[in-house]
C-alpha cells in the first residue's frame, strides 16, 4: 500500500509531461483547432444524414423498420424514374452550359486590360452572389404564366406567347436557363483564376513553334486547366443535382411533374404528402449517383497528379 | 467621455433587443400556467387582431400566461412547423392545421370530443367535410377554426356574365334571399365559359397542383359522382363518372386561358384583378384586394354557388382546425381556450375582422350581418357562407381514407389527369396512369 501512495506523485508528473508533450505536437494542436468545425459538421451534417438514413428505413406511419423497403418501392415507380431522368437532364445540361459559358467569358475577361478588369469581374459575379430564391422570383415574374415580360416583348414583334412554365419542355428549358444564369459566374471566376496561373512562357514557346489560336487553347490552356475544370464541374454537379430553390420557386415541379428534381420531389412526397420515410429515401437516392460521379472525377485528378 | 461596454452588459443589451424584435404577443398572469399557440397568419390585414383580442380577454379571465405566434402558410411555413413539432414532440400547445393534417397527426393529437360535442349542441351541426377531416375513429382530433376556413366558390363579374353570357348572376343569387339557381348547372356553366372565352374574357380556373386548382376540380368531380378511391380504400378510378368528369373538363379547358396548368394559388386572383377574367373560384380575398386596388372591378364582383351536376351541387370547403398536441404542457387550458374561441360571439368577431373571409363550420353561425352588409356591391358576400344550404360543402379526394386522400389532394392527381387528357392522351391511358399513381399511395 505504501508503495502505491509513494508512486502517486510520480504518476502525476508523468501524466503532466505526457499532456505537455501531446500539446507540443503539431497534429494535436491542429486537431484542437479544427475541433469546433468537426463538432459543427457532426451536429449539422453527420447527425441529420444519419437521421435521414434512419427515417428512410421506416414504414409510412414511422412505427416499423422496413430496411431497404422504401428504396425497393421507389424502384418500381414510374414517377420516381421520371424524377431520376429529369434530375440527370437538369444537372448535366446545366453544368455543360455553365462550363462552356464560364470558359468563354473567362477568356474575354482575361483579355480585358487589368485596369478595367475588376469592374467586369464584379458585374459578372452579380447573378452568383444574389440569393437564388430572390433572383428566381424575378425570373418568375419574367416567365409569369399570364403576364410574362418576355411574352410582352415577343408580342411587340407580333410573335405568339411562349408557355415558359406551362409546357413541360419549355418549363425544363426555363429552370435550366435560370440555373445557368446563376451558376455560370462561379465557373467564370474559377477558370479566370486558372487562366491567370498558366505561365506566359508556355504561350510564347507555342507561338515560336507556330501554334495557332486553337492549338494554343487545345495544347496549352486546356491541359493546364484540366484539374480546375474537373473540380469545378464536380462541385457544380453536386450542387445542381441537389437544387431545390430554383425549381420550387419557378415551377414547383410542374406542369405534370415534368420539372421535379430529387429535392423538390422529396419535399412533395415527404412534407406535403405526409410520407416522410419515402421522402427521405428519395433524397438519399442522390448519394450513390453523386458518389459514382465523384469517384470517377477525383480518380482522374489523382491520376494526373501522380503523372505530374 | 468614453463609455466602456463590458461583456456582461453587451450580452444583456443584445438579449433585450433580440427579445424586443422577436417577441410574440405574451400575456402574463401565471396563476393557471402557460399556454403557447401557433395561429395561422391571416392574409387579410388586421384579421389577426381578432384572435389576439379574444385570447387576451380569455387569458385575463383564466389567469393563464399565453404566447401567440402567427405562422404564415407562405412557403409552407405552417406545414413545416407542424412537421417539425411532430418530429420533435415539442412546440406549441395549440397549432392551426388545415385539411388533412389532423388525420396525419392523429396519434399525436388530444381527442377533443369533450369540447366539440357541447359546441355542436350549442352552435349546430358541422358540415360533412369538417366531420370527414376532423373526426377520425369517432374522435374529434381538432376543433374547426373560424379563422382561415373558406369556401372556394365562384366569384363572377356581374357585368361580363350579363353582357357576354346573358346571365344575371344577382337575380340567380339575390342578396338577402334564397338562391333561384335551378338553371345554374354544368351545361349552363360550360356555355357561359364558351361565351366569355369568345368575348376575350375567359373564366380563370387553375389546373396546377396547388389547392385552388385541386379544390375546384374536386367539386366538379363530386358533381359527377366521380371517385378515385372509395371509403374502403379500393381504387375505383376506372369508372364512368370519372370518364364523364374528364370529358367535361376537356371541353371546359378549351375555354380557359392556355397557361392554366402552370397556375398557382395567386394566378386566379391576378386574373380577375387584371380585368381580363369573368369568373374565378376563390374566397372573397380577391374581391377584398380589388376593393383596395381596383375598385371598379370590386364593384362588379359577386360571390355565389357552384353549378349543379348530375349528382348534386358541390362547393369546395377548405377548413382550418385548431389541434392540441398530446405533448402539450397545458391541455385543460387549451381546451378552455378553444371553447372560448368557438363561441358565436368570438366567431363573429373573426368574421368581422376578416371582412367576411373567415367561415365558422357550425350550421347556426352562417348568418352574421357582415356577409349581408359587406360591399360594394352590397350583398356581394351574402351567399358566400352557404346560408341556405344550397350546396354540399366538399373536399377533393373524399371519401378516400385520409392517408390516401391526402396524397391524391397534395399531388394534384385529378388536375394532372385533366391536363393529360386535354393534351391528347387517350382517356384509358390517363386512367391507367392514375391507377398506377394511386397504387403507390396505398403504402401503410
Amino acid at each position: 500500500m505504501a508503495n502505491i501512495s509513494e508512486s502517486v506523485p510520480v504518476a502525476t508528473d508523468s501524466s503532466r509531461s505526457g499532456l505537455h508533450r501531446l500539446m507540443q505536437r503539431k497534429s494535436s494542436i491542429a486537431f484542437l483547432m479544427t475541433l469546433p468545425l468537426i463538432l459543427l459538421i457532426g451536429v449539422l451534417v453527420a447527425y441529420p444524414a444519419g437521421y435521414a438514413i434512419y427515417l428512410s428505413m421506416l414504414n409510412k406511419s414511422m412505427v416499423r423498420f422496413v430496411g431497404l423497403g422504401n428504396f425497393e418501392f421507389l424502384m418500381g415507380r414510374d414517377s420516381f424514374w421520371a424524377v431520376v431522368y429529369q434530375s440527370c437532364l437538369f444537372a448535366v445540361t446545366a453544368v455543360i452550359f455553365k462550363a462552356v459559358i464560364g470558359f468563354v467569358v473567362a477568356h474575354f475577361v482575361h483579355n480585358i486590360p487589368a485596369k478595367g478588369q475588376r469592374k467586369w469581374r464584379g458585374m459578372l459575379l452579380v447573378p452568383w452572389v444574389i440569393p437564388p430564391a430572390m433572383s428566381t422570383l424575378a425570373w418568375l415574374w419574367l416567365f409569369d404564366p399570364s403576364y410574362s415580360a418576355f411574352n410582352w416583348i415577343l408580342a411587340l414583334f407580333g410573335m405568339d406567347p411562349v408557355p415558359w412554365t406551362g409546357d413541360t419542355s419549355w418549363a425544363r428549358f426555363s429552370v435550366i436557363l435560370v440555373n445557368v444564369w446563376i451558376g455560370a459566374p462561379f465557373f467564370m471566376i474559377m477558370y479566370l483564376a486558372a487562366l491567370k496561373s498558366v505561365p506566359e512562357q508556355l504561350y510564347e514557346a507555342a507561338a515560336i513553334d507556330g501554334a495557332n489560336w486553337w492549338q494554343r487553347i487545345w495544347y496549352v490552356t486546356l491541359p493546364m486547366m484540366r484539374n480546375i475544370i474537373a473540380i469545378t464541374a464536380l462541385f457544380s454537379l453536386i450542387v445542381t443535382f441537389a437544387n431545390f430553390d430554383i425549381v420550387r420557386v419557378l415551377t414547383a415541379g410542374g406542369p405534370l411533374n415534368g420539372t421535379h428534381v430529387f429535392a423538390t420531389w422529396a419535399f412533395r412526397v415527404g412534407i406535403e404528402s405526409g410520407d416522410i420515410p419515402l421522402g427521405a429515401a428519395v433524397s438519399l437516392f442522390m448519394v450513390p449517383i453523386l458518389a459514382v460521379a465523384a469517384v470517377f472525377i477525383l480518380r482522374d485528378i489523382n491520376k494526373r497528379g501522380n503523372e505530374a | 467621455m468614453k463609455s466602456k461596454i463590458t461583456r456582461r452588459r453587451f450580452m444583456a443589451t443584445t438579449a433585450a433587443s433580440t427579445a424586443l424584435v422577436a417577441a410574440p404577443f405574451v400575456r402574463g398572469a401565471h396563476a393557471a400556467g402557460k399556454l403557447s399557440i401557433g395561429f395561422w397568419d391571416h392574409w387579410v390585414p388586421g384579421a389577426n387582431k381578432a384572435t389576439e383580442t379574444l385570447v387576451k380577454e380569455w387569458a385575463e379571465k383564466e389567469k393563464v400566461e399565453v404566447s401567440i405566434d402567427y405562422i404564415t402558410s407562405q412557403g409552407n411555413k405552417l406545414l413545416l412547423t407542424s412537421a417539425a413539432e411532430s418530429q420533435a414532440k415539442s412546440g406549441h400547445d395549440i397549432l392551426a392545421m388545415n385539411t388533412f393534417l389532423p388525420a396525419r397527426y392523429a396519434e399525436q393529437l388530444v381527442p377533443l370530443n369533450d369540447v366539440m360535442d357541447p359546441l355542436i349542441k350549442q352552435n349546430g351541426a358541422v358540415n360533412a367535410t369538417v366531420e370527414y377531416l376532423g373526426k377520425i375513429g369517432g374522435k374529434w382530433l381538432a376543433i374547426p377554426a373560424t379563422a382561415g376556413s373558406q369556401i372556394k366558390g365562384p366569384c363572377s363579374r356581374i357585368d361580363l356574365l350579363k353582357q357576354h353570357a346573358g346571365i344575371d348572376i344577382q337575380a340567380m343569387y339575390p342578396a338577402g334571399a334564397a338562391p333561384k339557381a335551378d338553371g345554374w348547372n354544368l351545361d349552363t356553366f360550360l356555355k357561359a365559359a364558351g361565351d366569355c372565352h369568345k368575348a376575350g374574357v375567359p373564366f380563370g380556373i387553375g389546373l396546377g397542383t396547388t389547392s385552388d386548382s385541386v379544390d375546384s376540380i374536386g367539386a366538379f368531380f363530386h358533381a359527377f359522382g366521380a371517385v378515385l378511391v372509395d371509403a374502403k380504400g379500393e381504387i375505383v378510378v376506372k369508372n364512368d363518372q370519372v370518364r364523364q368528369a374528364l370529358d367535361y373538363y376537356k371541353k371546359l379547358m378549351a375555354f380557359l386561358p392556355e397557361d392554366v396548368p402552370a397556375w398557382d394559388d395567386a394566378s386566379n386572383n391576378k386574373w380577375l384583378l387584371s380585368g381580363r377574367g369573368s369568373l374565378i373560384m376563390n374566397p372573397p380575398s380577391t374581391w377584398a384586394v380589388a376593393k383596395r386596388d381596383a375598385p371598379q372591378i370590386a364593384e362588379q364582383c359577386w360571390t355565389h354557388g357552384f353549378p349543379a351536376g348530375p349528382k348534386g351541387r358541390y362547393s369546395p370547403f377548405l377548413p382550418f382546425f385548431w389541434g392540441v398536441w398530446n405533448f402539450g404542457k397545458n391541455v385543460p387550458a387549451a381546451k378552455s381556450l378553444l371553447t372560448h374561441l368557438s363561441q358565436s360571439a368570438s366567431a363573429e368577431k373573426m368574421v368581422i375582422a376578416s371582412g367576411g373571409y373567415d367561415l365558422p363550420a357550425f350550421a347556426n353561425l352562417t348568418t352574421f350581418k357582415t356577409w349581408s352588409e359587406e360591399g360594394p356591391p352590397k350583398g356581394t358576400l351574402y351567399h358566400y357562407p352557404n346560408p341556405h344550404n344550397h350546396q354540399t360543402l366538399s373536399i377533393a379526394a373524399a371519401p378516400a381514407p385520409h392517408k390516401i386522400g391526402e396524397q391524391i389532394y397534395n399531388q394534384g392527381i385529378m388536375t394532372q389527369m385533366a391536363v393529360r387528357y386535354y393534351r391528347g392522351e387517350a382517356l384509358e391511358k390517363t386512367l391507367d396512369w392514375a391507377a398506377k399513381e394511386l397504387e403507390g399511395f396505398m403504402r401503410i
